[in-house]
């Protein structure tokens, strides 16, 4: 089998997650659930550690030496984010527990101020629960009205429909950059357009696209983009939230609290400025500061070459899957990161899960959080590997040889 | 004679005994899997669904002569092999036996880490419908 060299030394990279050099049921873990979330390389643990070893304070506020350095570089891992995701303001960058927040954040505040009855909003047939529950509850509380995005045969948006849907009345179309169950690269800048012309706003759920693709705020014209920082190589519980400057200032504040106010009295108070209008509370200062070191790895490995590694696994994972009998692999796109969703006849995916898990092999199974997606294919769930830079075409071996076995024993 | 509670677990763990790799051990429970008869799709009603597992469980109990006689059915047949074991060890014994049952067996076999609430596959929430009906029909 033949396939691009790469540039990367994996083996030196699988060196940094220590946690992949260990024995699950006796065989060499095989960790295939990396859309699920990614593992942490050494930097990004030991900079939490060193964190709380060295320069552990509240942050703002503090006068004392500890509290300034605490600031500092919870302060640098914004403006890290700020130039990771082509912003133009720090004061566009809001730390949040992960996109499910960043997603309620603007259905609760933009959403309640701004939508309104008989109004209408978008999402599309492949989005993950977290981008779908939040504006039903917000369409039942306001009555607004929620259009889907149909979804093709072979797992892209139906872009002709989706311009059928538009009209004066939509007034926020959401939807994720990639899909967590089919790997589909969505074409966002194309929606965003198309959503533009009618004034509507767009959020981007941008969980599955931050590991695999550069992300440019401001070239794609988004108003909003979450992400999470787990599936990012980065800690979990932490996330971020990307607004544009004008339209967060013009939203209400999210949480009451600390930190995010300029003047209280029992009469009236105050809010901050951006972005901490929207952070209330001691954040999860530790995971932001170790975010930074995240990203600061990935560049350093370049993520050119990360994409360029996973397509390869991508590309060789799905030829050799293609070939066993019986298995249909659910989301073919065009464009698709390194995620393979699969079905195989006759067989439940729980016990493809079980029987894998016995021989060391880690993938997810079930709906991925996207049960109307399950239903469009008419699908109960899909078995679904999702590989990152970790990892190898001898790992993909062992799971082409550990199906036929499973499909063996189920048979 | 049938047998009682703990001679059929007995049984079920010398019967694991012969098998020396992981890959018999749930061949013989897939095996078991397709043996359960399972239930006919009229009975597979929302209210006999078990909540906790990754695939659909149905459970029913009845009660005859005194004895508690349970049939289930899944969509996974590794899940219905599991629980094929446990209608093995529990049928056809009084409520009270079957509340008062330490399935000791399963830990026995080698498959304690499917009672973990974690596992989706949901080994825990059987044990535990089967002793909620055992408690109702007390
Ligand atoms: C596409 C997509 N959106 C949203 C989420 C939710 O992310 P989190 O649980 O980190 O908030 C996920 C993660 O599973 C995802 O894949």
């Amino acid at each position: 089998m033949e396939t691009i060299t790469d540039i990367l030394n994996i083996q030196e990279i699988r060196a940094d997650f220590p946690i992949l050099d260990q024995e699950i049921n006796g065989k060499k873990l095989v960790y295939f659930d990396n859309a699920a979330t990614t593992q942490k390389p050494t930097p990004v643990i030991n900079a939490i550690a060193h964190y709380y070893n060295f320069d552990n304070a509240n942050i703002h506020r503090g006068i004392h030496t500890l509290a300034e350095r605490a600031t500092r570089d919870f302060e640098a891992s914004r403006t890290a984010i700020r130039d990771f995701l082509g912003a133009s303001s720090t004061e566009e960058i809001i730390f949040t527990s992960g996109t499910t927040q960043g997603i309620n954040l603007v259905a609760s505040t933009y959403g309640r101020k701004f939508i309104n009855a008989g109004d209408e909003i978008i999402i599309s047939g492949m989005e993950h629960h977290s981008n779908i529950v939040p504006w039903q509850m917000l369409c039942e509380e306001k009555g607004i009205v929620l259009k889907v995005i149909p979804v093709s045969d072979e797992g892209e948006l139906d872009l002709e429909a989706f311009e059928k849907l538009l009209s004066e009345k939509v007034k926020l179309v959401s939807f994720n950059h990639v899909s967590n169950s089919l790997g589909t690269i969505n074409p966002v800048k194309t929606i965003v357009d198309l959503a533009h012309k009618f004034g509507a706003k767009v959020l981007v759920d941008g969980a599955q696209a931050t590991s695999h693709i550069n992300i440019d705020v401001q070239a794609l014209d988004v108003d909003f983009y979450v992400f999470s920082a787990h599936k990012l190589y980065g800690p979990t519980g932490m996330g971020v939230l990307y607004g544009k400057k004008d339209i967060l200032n013009a939203m209400p504040p999210y949480m009451g609290g600390g930190e995010m106010i300029k003047e209280v009295t029992f009469e009236k108070t105050t809010y901050n400025e951006l972005p901490y209008k929207f952070e209330a509370g001691t954040p999860n200062i530790a995971d932001v500061v170790a975010l930074k070191t995240a990203l600061e790895y990935t560049d350093k490995l370049g993520r050119e070459n990360i994409a360029a590694h996973e397509n390869m696994l991508l590309n060789y994972a799905t030829d050799q899957l293609r070939e066993i009998e019986g298995l249909r692999i659910i989301g073919n796109a065009k464009n698709k990161i390194s995620v393979l969703s699969f079905v195989i006849d006759g067989i439940h995916h729980q016990d493809i899960g079980v029987l894998l898990d016995n021989q060391g092999i880690a993938v997810r199974t079930g709906h991925h959080c996207t049960q109307p997606l399950m239903q469009r294919f008419n699908i109960l769930g899909t078995s679904r590997a999702s590989f990152a830079v970790y990892n190898t075409t001898e790992e993909i071996d062992r799971l082409v040889a550990g199906l036929h076995k499973t499909i063996k024993m189920l048979k | 004679m049938i047998m009682t509670i703990n001679e059929t677990q007995d049984e079920i763990i010398e019967e694991f005994e012969l098998f020396d790799d992981w890959a018999d051990k749930y061949e013989y429970i897939i095996d078991l899997g397709k043996k359960l008869e399972g239930m006919p799709e009229e009975q597979k009603t929302e209210d006999n669904i078990i909540k906790g597992c990754q695939s659909r469980v149905w459970l029913n109990a009845r009660k005859e002569n005194e004895k508690l006689v349970f049939e289930a059915d899944s969509e996974a047949i590794i899940v219905k092999g599991l629980v094929h074991m446990l209608i093995r060890v529990l049928s056809g014994h009084t409520p009270q036996e079957i509340y008062d049952a330490d399935l000791y067996f399963i830990d026995k076999i080698g498959m304690s880490q499917h009672l973990a609430q974690t596992r989706s596959n949901g080994l825990a929430s059987m044990v535990k419908q089967m002793k909620i009906y055992a408690l109702a029909y007390q």
